[in-house]
């Protein structure tokens, strides 16, 4: 019998530049544990290194993390990969790196703070983690497909970095599994917005970049088990899994 | 003014010489958001940006835009060039920046009507 899981499915850490310190995985994990969240998914910018120490701690709470990355392509266009597991999501940090120029400037964009489960700083990520990459939307959605992710268009309604703001329109022959809505757009006027999409599953999720912000848009999965595959059937709509927008 | 006058006068590079070069430029707009570009340029308008994604062909189309100039040296994706060429839409380059072409521009007496 399937059952419903609250996901919050785009948590920054203090590993992208933007987030407040505090966002360290534990304290992450802490709050998502306090407000019932089931799934979570990190997704620093343009890399995965917090993923797996938040997932050893979610554990213990009986919280799934997927194994998320939010890239910013070229046309800066924020898209969301999820991945089954960390060798996927390590592939596609890999192709991002590659493709990612400059250094971070900690005093302008902010400090890329890496710590492990007892919030001891390990190091700093000196790449430009906020910066765009050279990859098209296009070769985005390609790569997180080839190994084996889901591609969400982040934020669909936001007009700086959303989809719809840099691109006009989402272009025809790009296959997303889910398109983002934030917080800021209420469910009836997000029908009202982006109706023509609705061929697309929705879901919505906090963008969060503080402690605070965690949850305060949560999608409803209704499947089997709290897996990648079971939310990949979710978004689909099949075998009586479905997504609640 | 002509869009080939403008070609000629600011060595722009063609990129598909086989779309309409003969139109009359009736202003221009800048800038790299399509949804902005969408929303405020107008009929007849020279566009200038970066962007190269292939949507700039369908926003240039459904505006009913005299060409697109991409500067500092960007070029258009592959699909992008495809599909100018289809839809007509005259694509040039330029080294300068956007600063710098308007400017030009401007100096040619170019306004927005």
């Amino acid at each position: 019998m399937p059952v419903e899981f609250r996901a919050d499915l785009h948590i920054h850490t203090c590993l992208s530049p933007c987030s407040e310190l505090s966002m360290t995985p534990s304290r992450i994990v802490e709050r998502a544990a306090s407000l019932g969240i089931n799934i979570m998914a990190v997704c620093d910018h343009n890399t995965v290194e917090h993923v797996e120490v938040t997932a050893e701690i979610a554990k213990k709470r009986g919280i799934s993390v997927i194994a998320g990355i939010e890239i910013n392509s070229s046309e800066e266009v924020h898209i969301l990969g999820l991945f089954e597991n960390m060798a996927d999501a390590l592939s596609m940090q890999t192709v991002v790196y590659e493709n990612l120029p400059g250094e971070n400037n900690e005093d302008a964009f902010g400090m890329q703070v890496l710590v492990n489960e007892s919030e001891e700083v390990l190091g700093f990520n000196k790449r430009l983690l906020i910066g765009a990459t050279e990859l098209s939307v296009n070769s985005i959605v390609e790569l997180i497909h080839g190994f084996n992710g889901l591609a969400v268009a982040s934020h669909i309604d936001r007009e700086g970095f959303g989809i719809i703001g840099q691109l006009g329109f989402i272009p025809e022959g790009i296959e997303f599994d889910a398109l983002e809505i934030s917080y800021r757009t209420g469910r009836a006027k997000a029908h009202e917005m982006f109706g023509p999409y609705s061929h697309i599953p929705w879901i919505t999720s906090s963008d969060a970049h503080s402690l605070d912000d965690i949850g305060r848009s949560t999608t409803w999965f209704v499947m089997e088990h709290s897996t990648f595959e079971e939310m990949r059937l979710a978004l689909k709509g099949t075998e009586g899994r479905k997504v609640i927008f | 003014m002509k869009l080939q006058e403008i070609i000629d006068s600011l060595s722009l590079k063609v990129e598909n010489p086989s779309a309409d070069l003969s139109r009359e430029v009736t202003g221009a707009y800048v800038s790299d958001m399509m949804s902005d570009v969408m929303g405020n340029a107008k009929d007849g308008f020279l566009w200038i940006t970066i962007q190269v994604h292939l949507n700039i062909i369908a926003v240039a189309s459904l505006k009913n835009l005299s060409g697109i100039i991409l500067v500092n040296n960007r070029v258009p994706a592959e699909d992008t060039l495809k599909k100018a060429i289809e839809e007509n839409i005259p694509i040039m380059t330029t080294p300068l920046s956007a600063f710098d072409l308007v400017g030009r521009l401007y100096g040619l007496g170019l306004r927005c009507r």
